[in-house]
């Protein structure tokens, strides 16, 4: 089923949708399976796969460091690719891509949505890949029915958000504040001036990440966007914790 | 120039949605001084009273006698302010700060020579600042480190990934989309999202500009050859520009060939196998990296050109048989350097060495009337450690021990 429709329609039954994010690989395969396992059984709405790049610009110190870790572990983009079918195959939920765009350069536009197709692959996020660039990418990937996510940050004037918009599919993945994954956001007047922003320019469902830490970040922006993003704070659970712990704390973000 | 920011198949802006802002407002404050004579005039001025341009062009005599060809001229970006041609960049990229009215700058270094640069260009204008600089480069170029701490600067040594240049502009990103409301970013190298190639490079022309008035003044025509060492490419850009059109000059880049290009241990990124296209750090260029486009790690004596990436209008320069790249490895440019110091009393910085060993290959098989130039981007001081270290010379050991241990012992 098509991304968006599949969001909408869950949201139907819930007050907000909740996706999470792992870095494949790290720490290892085996505890990503574990790890999603969790995350299925909890109750997650989607999950956002991060495929390492030895530079991931727009990520703090803990995904940084799993993207480094991961990487000199010996992960190869090919495994992940492996992976992402695997779990594709396992679950009913969506899956997603996240990566920087040398990995799909590399690898090759075409083919790479492909294969993503192939795989079953709900949709792609790509922080360094502006619609201005690369090769009418958006438009094949919505070709292929795997969704270009689009992104709008709190310096995206209105004019283009609606332009965003329609390169994009799926969702739009709104950035809480300026600055890099990891850090805690405040959820002030002008987060939700800029949430209304995005309201205002996209029909599509609005998901929000950077910094969502706790079920109370949850609570915030419940009736406002239509899920949530978690990122490093798993990471550092299952660092500090172990994977077992992942369940819990979803059900805790859920307030269930 | 088909699509915006692109040289060939080049360049581009690859950056997160929320820098956007942030560019168009970079790209209009630019254009807007190209577009404004006074501004260079302003520049031009700034640089010949806060600085010594024009820098002298250095006609090497015992060199060029030692070699019984090409004469041999430097140009001497070594006696800019600051002891390198980062500094006609920085000074520059500040003028373009307080037009567009912002408190704070930020940058990347790995020689440390544009972070010293930087950090003066922010004491005289006053405003703050903070340098990233990869942990090994720290320990490459401690003194320069000291000098942008006592100009007020801070400077964040880089623990990540390779922990040299690449990872301080990773982290130098990462402030940047932070605090762009009152920050820029002065980027050091013609590298980066559009429009940082051009505008460095645009910067960095001073050099060529004087550089051809001089050669005709002194020597009665265009060089032959012109070399430059090539980092990111921001001084090769600076001193190649005003002779692209002048089809008797052959221009030169040589990048540091480290261990030996059949070693693998390199940053030779336009001449050697290793490299292929990707897009980093904000823009598409040849990058050393494996297949799956992870980024590979470098090597280089020298801080400052080691780094996996190259200037996208370099890899245009290439494609289009418009730049010759060659590569020196570490050995070559510390007896290139012992050389250019018995002869000349210069002191060339390890980078700017690269350029003088190509310069000595080919020279002896040119024609004594013929006149080449070396760009001598920056001063060896600096790598006043590093030198001694590779030489092991026994007098400077014994005093730095001597040192450590009045240090040690208060
Ligand atoms: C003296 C000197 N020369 C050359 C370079 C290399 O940079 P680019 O290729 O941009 O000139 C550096 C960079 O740190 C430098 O300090």
């Amino acid at each position: 089923m098509q991304l968006e429709a599949y969001l909408k329609e869950r949201k139907q039954q819930k007050e907000i949708l909740l996706m999470t994010h792992i870095v494949l690989g790290y720490p290892s395969f085996d505890t990503n399976r574990e790890v999603i396992k969790q995350m299925v059984d909890n109750g997650v709405d989607c999950i956002e796969l991060q495929i390492p790049f030895s530079e991931p610009m727009a990520d703090g110190p803990v995904i940084l460091k799993a993207n480094q870790d991961s990487i000199s572990g010996g992960t190869t983009i090919k495994e992940c690719l492996e992976f992402g079918a695997e779990m594709v195959r396992t679950y009913s939920i969506p899956f997603l891509y996240m990566t920087y765009f040398n990995i799909v350069f590399k690898y090759g536009e075409v083919e790479f949505i492909s294969k993503a197709a192939d795989s079953g692959i709900a949709g792609l996020i790509i922080p360094d890949l502006p619609p201005e660039e690369g090769d009418n990418f958006a438009e094949k990937a919505r070709a292929q029915n795997v969704a270009p996510i689009l992104i709008y940050a709190p310096t995206t004037s209105d004019q283009r958000m609606q332009e965003l918009d329609k390169y994009g599919a799926g969702f739009i993945y709104c950035t809480a504040r300026k600055g890099v994954t990891g850090k805690q956001s405040e959820f002030g007047a002008d987060f939700f001036a800029y949430l209304a922003r995005c309201r205002q320019a996209t029909t599509k469902p609005l998901a929000v990440g950077f910094g969502i830490q706790s079920r109370n970040d949850v609570q915030e922006i419940t009736g406002k966007a239509d899920m949530a993003v978690v990122g490093s704070r798993t990471i550092t659970l299952v660092d500090q914790e172990g994977s077992d712990k992942v369940g819990p704390f979803i059900r805790e973000l859920l307030g269930n | 120039m088909s699509k915006k920011g692109y040289y060939g198949r080049w360049g581009g802006k690859f950056i997160p949605e929320v820098l956007h802002q942030t560019f168009e407002e970079l790209e209009k404050a630019y254009q807007a001084a190209r577009n404004d004579e006074s501004f260079w005039q302003e520049y031009l001025e700034l640089m010949s009273t806060y600085s010594c341009r024009p820098t002298p062009l250095t006609h090497a005599e015992n060199l060029s006698k030692h070699f019984g060809g090409a004469q041999i001229y430097i140009k001497r970006e070594d006696l800019n302010h600051t002891g390198a041609h980062k500094a006609n960049n920085v000074m520059g990229q500040g003028l373009l700060v307080k037009r567009m009215g912002k408190t704070r700058v930020i940058a990347e270094t790995g020689a440390g020579q544009h972070g010293v640069a930087t950090a003066t260009m922010a004491a005289k204008f006053g405003f703050e600042c903070t340098i990233y600089m990869g942990e090994e480069d720290v320990m490459r170029q401690r003194p320069n480190v000291f000098w942008m701490e006592k100009m007020g600067a801070t400077v964040v040594p880089v623990q990540d990934g390779s922990k040299t240049l690449k990872d301080a502009i990773n982290e130098a990103f990462r402030d940047w989309v932070s605090n762009m409301d009152t920050t820029h970013y002065v980027f050091g190298t013609a590298c980066g999202p559009s429009p940082f190639p051009e505008m460095v490079s645009w910067f960095q022309s001073i050099i060529g500009g004087e550089a051809a008035e001089q050669i005709v003044t002194q020597h009665g025509s265009l060089p032959k050859r012109i070399y430059a060492c090539v980092g990111g490419g921001s001084n090769a850009m600076g001193i190649f520009g005003r002779f692209l059109k002048e089809d008797q000059t052959d221009l030169v880049g040589v990048e540091a060939g480290g261990y030996g290009l059949e070693t693998g241990k390199h940053a030779a990124r336009l001449c050697g196998v290793d490299a292929s296209p990707g897009v980093a750090q904000g823009y598409k260029t040849m990058f050393l990296q494996n297949d799956d486009g992870q980024m590979r790690h470098t090597h280089s004596v020298s801080a400052g050109l080691d780094y996996v990436g190259v200037s996208p209008i370099l890899s245009d320069l290439n494609d289009q048989g418009l730049v010759r790249f060659e590569a020196a490895t570490d050995d070559e440019v510390m007896e290139a350097l012992d050389l250019t110091m018995k002869k000349e009393g210069i002191i060339p910085a390890l980078e700017s060495a690269h350029a003088f060993v190509q310069a000595f290959k080919e020279a002896p098989t040119m024609d004594t009337k013929d006149a080449i130039i070396i760009n001598m981007s920056g001063r060896g001081d600096k790598d006043i450690f590093t030198i001694a270290n590779a030489f092991d010379d026994p007098s400077w050991k014994e005093f730095i021990i001597e040192r450590g241990k009045t240090y040690s012992s208060s």
